[in-house]
């Protein structure tokens, strides 16, 4: 844990891949034992929800079969255990992206809801008719869809940054969209679709400079690179659980302290209270005002071995071993004739989306599942960007740290079996 | 690699691949538009509905290998078939599909024809919908009905 609470150095060397041995890690997993149609489970369908290590399954497990109650309400030992282990688990959270703060550790149910919980406290109390939120082409629609909600309610104007014909996006015009009127950007760090790399530090630092706040949706970054969000300086930082090895339901919001303590409470119910009478109700301190209710108790200690798992194996490990394959991926899938890669961005992770000439998607989808291939075809809830390559829909391939380069090779076998059926 | 070629059978790669009454309809007096927001795929149905009988049908749009040659099979099946022969084609296509009765002459499917070639789709649940979409548009079109279809 000493790596906790350190700021990214950006000399830090990356640890040497060679100590990454990708076989041991493929035994933590179990699912990855599986066959598919009878043959091997190549699943590469990460972008959408990662799959689970022992580490993370065993949490359950002693959780629910050792010291499982409710939190912070009982004097009881088994209530007290309880509430530390999820306590903990903030703290792990808050080590895992640096914040300064566990108090700015806001336990949701994921990105989703992340978004919204800022969209409809923070953007509904701040926004006023004519006010801008601006957002990118490349946003997944839990970072479009909640904006354009409070734009509703509120008569605030949704404006949007496009990006060009490799997925990148255009800083250019960036700065020219962000203007008085903008009262709070949102950014995607990593393109569920695209793969792009966007320079979220350097986008904090222009919309500082005009004073309006940001918050990064971060679910597609967090399993794949280190994140320091004090480095970033955001505002805001919204991740998934179950993209991190973690479960489903779970996530964190985070949020500078100041713009926690000034934003009205999201849900109301149990826990996010300090008094409750008919005439008048105290609000709890944040977090624990935003998080009405018994929570996903479980999933927190859940999401905290996961923390722990990947902290444990490093994420510069992991990134040195993800961008190899990766590169070998990206460079195979090149070489097959007829496949286009969408999103060529300078600066990519883990997800490789594409289309083959005279192949639908879908058709690349069922082909590849009977070859015991798992990818992701369709607009990856990320329909403009989709359009925005005038395509109706790719398949995506998309990395974690099990991947192996045999896999890679299975995919583009895979791909030459997809010509041979459809010809 | 059976089991793909009962999903991918010729017939539906050849109609994939050169589909049949493919684009604009003119003088068409009905249509719908269908939508399968899993996959983005959208179709257009042209029907000229003529004294209770399709004189002609058109479909426009594109969609996976299935859903195009289901759109574009559908249109040589229907051409000509007075509308409650045509309306019992759709019903008894999306029945065997769905998973419904065997055909009426004993064999699965048998009595849809050509069409009993889409029986192997059956048996890859999450593509039934890419072979139904054209079907469930035409139904649209045929009862003029004003919400476009989707398969959600």
């Amino acid at each position: 844990m000493s790596a906790h609470g350190v700021p990214a150095a950006p000399a830090r060397a990356p640890s040497s891949g060679a100590a990454f041995d990708v076989a041991k890690v493929r035994e933590d997993f179990p699912i990855l034992k599986m066959r598919v149609h009878g043959k091997p489970l190549v699943y590469l369908d990460n972008a959408a929800s990662t799959q689970k290590p022992y580490a993370v399954i065993d949490a359950y497990n002693v959780f629910y079969s050792g010291c499982y109650s409710n939190i912070h309400r009982g004097v009881y030992h088994l209530s007290e255990t309880a509430t530390r282990a999820y306590e903990d688990a903030r703290e792990k959270a808050r080590a895992f992206i640096n914040a300064a703060r566990v108090e700015e550790i806001v336990f949701v149910r994921g990105t989703t809801e992340g978004i919204n919980l800022v969209a409809q406290t923070f953007g509904r109390s701040r926004l006023r008719a004519g006010d801008e939120v601006l957002i990118t082409w490349m946003e997944h629609h839990s970072n479009i869809v909640p904006w354009q909600m409070v734009c509703e309610a509120t008569g605030a104007v949704l404006r949007v940054v496009p990006i060009d014909d490799r997925g990148d996006l255009m800083m250019d015009e960036f700065e020219k969209l962000i203007g008085p009127r903008t009262k709070i950007v949102g950014v995607v760090h990593v393109s569920n679709a695209l793969g792009t790399v966007n320079p979220v530090k350097e986008i904090v630092r222009l919309a500082h400079a005009r004073g309006v706040p940001v918050l990064i949706d971060g679910a597609q970054a967090v399993a794949h690179t280190m994140v320091d969000v004090r480095d970033l300086d955001c505002d805001f930082y919204v991740f998934s659980g179950h993209k991190l090895f973690g479960p489903t339901g779970i996530g964190v919001l985070y949020g500078k302290k100041k713009l926690l303590d000034e934003m009205p409470p999201y849900q109301g119910g149990g826990d996010m209270i300090r008094s409750v009478t008919f005439e008048k109700t105290t609000y709890n301190e944040a977090p624990y005002r935003f998080e009405a209710g018994t929570p996903n108790i479980a999933g927190a200690i859940g999401l905290g071995a996961a923390i722990d798992y990947v902290e444990g194996i490093g994420r510069d490990t992991i990134e040195a071993y993800e961008r190899g394959v990766f590169a070998r991926a990206a460079e195979a899938l090149e070489e097959i004739p007829g496949l286009r890669l969408i999103g060529t961005a300078r600066e990519r992770t883990s997800v490789l989306s594409f289309v083959m000439d005279g192949v639908h998607p879908h058709d690349i989808g069922t082909i590849l599942d009977r070859e015991g291939i798992a990818v992701r075809t369709g607009h990856h809830c990320a329909q403009p960007v989709v359009d925005r390559f005038g395509v109706a829909a790719t398949a995506r391939a998309s990395l974690a740290l099990y991947n192996t380069n045999e896999e890679v090779d299975a995919l583009v076998r895979g791909l030459g079996k997809v010509r041979e059926v459809l010809s | 690699m059976s089991d793909l070629r009962d999903l991918y059978q010729e017939v539906i790669i050849d109609h994939s691949r050169h589909p049949r009454n493919r684009g604009k309809l003119e003088g068409a007096n009905r249509s719908a538009e269908g939508y399968n927001p899993l996959c983005g795929d959208r179709f257009t149905i042209q029907l000229l509905v003529e004294g209770g009988i399709v004189r002609d049908i058109r479909f426009e749009g594109s969609g996976c290998a299935i859903a195009t040659a289901s759109a574009s099979m559908m249109t040589e099946d229907l051409k000509g078939r007075p509308e409650g022969e045509a309306e019992e084609r759709y019903r008894r296509f999306r029945e065997v599909l769905t998973g419904g009765p065997a055909g009426g002459d004993g064999e699965e499917g048998g009595d849809l024809g050509k069409l009993a070639v889409f029986t192997g789709v059956r048996e890859f649940p999450v593509r039934v919908k890419c072979a139904t979409l054209p079907w469930h548009t035409f139904e649209a079109a045929l009862r003029e009905k004003k919400d476009p279809v989707t398969t959600e």
